[in-house]
């Protein structure tokens, strides 16, 4: 059990500078709701219920606009779809867990926990205890969402204006993406996305990232089995 | 309109789609080169993440020198690819934002 304590651990402090990151995010999303029109519960709620930061934002401004509800569930979905990429990209570690486990992490499964858990199954593989990696990594990215949505509700934005604390996020990410970058198609592939997530930036729904996304797996495994071919030739 | 319903139904579906491969890859044998592609999803999505984090400021394109996200993101980038160092790598683009800001 100690080392399934200890890999907890290791997620929840692989997940702080990420958390620190979020943590801005929830009270704003906190005020904005509340601001929105929404009930302090359903607010407070919707953090666990939907628990996906762009798509609570989206979904408050609707409500503010009165969209039908319709909209609103289709803009959710569509929004989140970039969680089918994570979903597909952590499973064949998850492959050989109980349904229930499966259930648990998928719905702790955010991009801030996606990010630190894959860059660590693709290192290192995975051991027995693995998985509570991305429990530690998702759990306290939840926790500290729910208590950031509170802190927004009952104290609006409190964090001023120029602490730029959400800048904690892009750089978590260059730190874990920058170390992967061991060879040509992993290269290519990152620049290519990035190139194309500017060029499709004013897409709504974040389908830019998703777009950018799928052009940079592309490019990667084009590069790649072009390599391997001639590798083999 | 039902605000609870909504969330709920957008609730399920959200969780629906974290779900679904991590089920279905469950059940049914991943192609090889569906295998091989999956590994290219961390540098493509962190990146399609951080470009326009870097780049854009409400909503506006600034591939400037004055964008001083960009001159931190930078400097993080470069201190990320030598020391390797996630911590090292955070306050160095942090401090990069902060002294950028003073100036």
């Amino acid at each position: 059990m100690s080392e399934a304590k200890n890999e907890f651990w290791n997620g929840v402090r692989a997940e702080f500078p990420l958390l620190i990151g979020v943590f801005p995010f929830g009270m704003i999303y906190g005020a904005l709701a509340l601001n929105a029109g929404l009930s302090t519960s359903a607010s407070q709620l919707m953090s666990s219920i939907v628990f996906a930061g762009s798509s609570q934002f989206v979904t408050a401004q609707l409500v503010h606009d009165a969209a039908p509800a319709l909209v609103i569930i289709v803009t959710i979905a569509v929004v989140n779809l970039r969680h089918m990429l994570y979903s597909a990209s952590l499973a064949p570690y998850l492959h050989d867990l109980s349904l229930r486990w499966k259930a648990l992490l998928s719905y702790l499964l955010t991009d801030e926990a996606y990010a630190p858990t894959i860059i660590k199954y693709e290192r290192e593989g995975i051991k027995p205890f693995s998985h509570w990696f991305l429990l530690g990594a998702g759990f306290s990215l939840w926790f500290t969402w729910q208590v950031s949505t509170a802190l927004g509700i009952f104290l609006g934005t409190a964090i001023p204006e120029d602490w730029p604390l959400d800048f904690a996020l892009p750089l978590t990410f260059i730190a874990m993406v920058v170390p992967i970058l061991k060879n040509r198609p992993m290269v290519a592939s990152a620049l290519s996305a990035g190139v194309v997530a500017l060029l499709a930036f004013s897409l709504p729904y974040k389908l830019g990232i998703i777009l950018a996304a799928l052009t940079g797996i592309l490019v990667g495994t084009i590069l790649e089995s072009r390599q391997a071919l001639k590798g083999a030739q | 309109m039902n605000i609870w319903l909504v969330m709920l139904i957008g609730g399920l579906i959200t969780f629906g789609m974290r779900f679904s491969l991590i089920y279905l890859f469950g059940r049914f044998e991943i192609p090889q080169t569906m295998r091989r592609a999956l590994h290219y999803v961390p540098p493509a999505v962190l990146s399609a993440i951080i470009f326009p984090e870097l780049l854009f400021r409400n909503n506006v394109f600034d591939p400037s020198l004055g964008n001083t996200r960009l001159i931190a993101g930078v400097i993080a980038i470069l201190v990320a690819w030598f020391s390797k160092n996630t911590l090292v790598t955070i306050l160095a683009g942090m401090a990069a934002l902060l002294i950028l800001q003073l100036l």
